[in-house]
């Protein structure tokens, strides 16, 4: 057998079982907001990740998918031993995939992203030589890292302010609700779609001009809007449950505005972290079929929708039971702090697919929630969670790195060199 | 499995704290009971209203003893951890004063003297409607963590509180009459007897100046 078919093989099957990691575990994280308030049944939020993981990857998952590819590894130096660079490539998925088992066994909060991108600058430091890591690259990425969930966390403080001023502090709340709510959908549309068509869909092969862009984006917004507003404007308060909670009624309204954030949540996450098992994949793939590393070639589009795809059946798997897990513990955040979370995560997230950053969509949401908090909107947060996901850094990037390395020298060392 | 997300939220003491209230509440309520039963003469179902408030008021314990070990430190919240528990203490503390109280009655069998009966069974009147009034004001609690505390339901609120600190005063003025009203019957008693009673007067303004000081604190709550 030729060694291309076995390293693409290879490369395929560590692919789609990070992508089915990714969907098993991760997406748990970026649904179980919208479960954990009720704004959407478990069998709704698989429905809409599935759905939505899938369109985030195809078509907003390009630029990332290309940063992972060829923005950590330095290839010119590899031009005459380009099987070096696919054994480092395996070593990296199957290193990041081992760990992050390893890690959801013991219940650390890891990130995938830090885990592929700890992989593959071990396995090219240490396998090919401290030159060959685009250190620049590294270092953007790892301020990415730091910025995405800060700038979470202040946009989702700024946006429940306005929940606050606008909504909540008002004599008839359910009345500003049903005002407002379908203006915060047309900017999660808005935001989330534009981003997509400036940033994600030269990937697939589609260019629409800026003016048309915006064009597109606002009526993908008003039509989501419009319709979200036609389902807000049917919901009547609820006498008996309002005795007990005043805000009851004001919940189930922001609910609807949740499944519209939900769906960019969902978009965003497939958009940036179908990338940590695609990337990897596509380099593997454009090296072995063209015999020499070829920086321009585009990600196909087939591969794409294999990560999508890796990712719904994950989902399907073991991603519901984790999803019910998981709301189930998240229920103080109640749909008008969870939207707003969601909302703030998201749109970092979409707009960090669109400038190529792979960043953690649990950490970005965990600075989102604590943004929130700072604005007097969370019961209680425990912030030794902080502290755990501080410490996961340290650890996930050397751990990801030495398994890389190990695994690198033992692929060197067994498969046969093209 | 443990995960960041589910674990970054850590147990809130909102509910709970309303539900501590409402069994010190509770608890206070029996004190009409109890003097009705005194004034009957009725040793027997005295007695059962004293095992009522201290069952109650054992409730109260538990329930603050699990807000108090569920109140990390590592806890991020919209307001004070300190205020929390000061809360927690003064609601606490309307349970405990009540059972003083019982136990004065019931333990001395000490009937209240009748110059001053009718006097006192509307001082432990106005005590309960103070603690129910706390009760009132501390239920809130939720919809104030729900607004992030400003706006309508603050004004809200604050209405209440007033009302509260307005019972309070009302309790006050009755006790000093009630002492007065003790001092000029204090020669016909025996004098032990005299004693015990000025000491539940005390122990039963208790009630309302821990409802007055849970007003207070729920006025730091909402302030910062």
């Amino acid at each position: 057998m030729q060694p291309e078919i076995i390293y693409i093989a290879l490369a395929a099957i560590f692919g789609i079982f990070m992508a089915w990691g990714i969907g098993a575990n991760d997406v748990a994280n970026a649904m179980a907001t919208s479960v954990g308030s009720k704004a959407l049944t478990i069998r709704q939020a698989i429905l809409v990740a599935a759905i939505f993981e899938f369109l985030g990857a195809v078509l907003a998952g390009g630029a990332v998918t290309d940063t992972v590819r060829k923005g950590i590894v330095d290839t010119s130096e590899l031009s005459g031993t380009p099987e070096l660079l696919i054994f480092g490539m395996l070593a990296a998925l199957l290193a990041a995939g081992t760990w992050l088992l390893i890690a959801s066994r013991n219940g650390w909060p890891v990130s995938t992203t830090h885990s592929i991108v700890g992989a593959i600058v071990g396995f090219a430091a240490v396998g090919i030589g401290v030159d060959a890591v685009q250190w620049g690259g590294v270092g953007t990425i790892v301020m990415s890292w730091v910025a995405s969930p800060l700038t979470a966390g202040v946009i989702a403080f700024l946006v429940y302010l306005t929940v606050q001023k606008l909504i909540l502090a008002h004599e008839d709340p359910l009345d500003r609700a049903k005002r407002y709510v379908p203006v915060y959908m047309f900017f999660a549309a808005f935001t989330i779609t534009l981003v997509t068509i400036l940033k994600g869909l030269k990937h697939v092969g589609l260019n629409i001009g800026l003016r048309d862009s915006y064009m597109l984006a606002i009526a993908i917004a008003v039509a989501i809007a419009a319709v979200g507003a036609l389902v807000i404007r049917r919901i009547q308060p609820d006498p008996e449950a309002e005795r007990d909670q005043h805000f009851i009624t004001v919940e189930r309204v922001f609910g609807i505005l949740m499944i519209v954030t939900a769906c960019g949540m969902a978009f965003a996450h497939g958009s940036n972290d179908v990338a940590n098992a695609i990337g990897p994949l596509a380099a593997v793939i454009s090296t072995a079929q063209n015999g020499m590393i070829t920086a321009q070639s585009a990600v196909p589009p087939w591969v794409l929708l294999l990560g999508g795809a890796g990712i719904v059946v994950g989902l399907a798997t073991f991603g519901r039971h984790v999803i019910a897990t998981v709301g189930r513990k998240i229920t103080h955040l109640t749909p008008s702090r969870g939207f707003a979370a969601e909302l703030a995560a998201a749109t970092t997230i979409v707009i960090a697919s669109g400038t190529g950053m792979p960043v953690s969509t649990t950490h970005t949401l965990v600075g989102a929630v604590l943004g929130v908090g700072l604005a007097r909107g969370v019961e209680a947060i425990d912030l030794r969670v902080v502290g755990r996901i501080f410490l996961s850094w340290v650890v996930t990037i050397p751990a990801g790195a030495i398994l890389a390395i190990t695994f690198f020298f033992l692929f060197k060392a067994v498969l046969p060199a093209g | 499995m443990t995960n960041a997300l589910a674990n970054l939220f850590g147990s809130s003491p909102v509910r709970p704290l309303e539900k501590h209230i409402d069994i010190a509440c509770q608890c206070a309520e029996q004190l009409a009971d109890l003097v009705a039963a005194v004034g009957d003469d009725s040793w027997e179902a005295a007695a059962a209203v004293r095992d009522r408030i201290e069952a109650l008021e054992q409730q109260a314990d538990d329930v603050k003893q699990e807000i108090r070990l569920n109140l990390r430190r590592s806890l991020f919240m919209p307001v004070a951890r300190d205020d929390l528990l000061r809360l927690l203490h003064l609601q606490d503390a309307m349970a405990n004063r009540t059972r003083d109280a019982a136990r004065i009655l019931v333990g001395r069998r000490m009937a209240i003297p009748e110059p001053i009966a009718a006097q006192y069974s509307d001082f432990v009147t106005q005590n309960i409607a103070a603690a129910r009034q706390a009760r009132k004001a501390v239920q809130e609690l939720d919809e104030l963590f729900t607004v992030g505390f400003r706006g309508a339901e603050v004004d809200l609120v604050s209405g209440f509180i007033e009302e509260i600190a307005r019972i309070e005063q009302q309790a006050d003025d009755a006790q000093s009459a009630l002492r007065a009203a003790l001092f000029d019957i204090e020669s016909t008693l025996n004098p032990v007897d005299a004693v015990f009673l000025y000491e539940l007067i005390d122990e039963t303004w208790r009630i309302a100046e821990a409802a007055e000081g849970i007003g207070q604190c729920l006025e730091m709550l909402i302030a910062h």
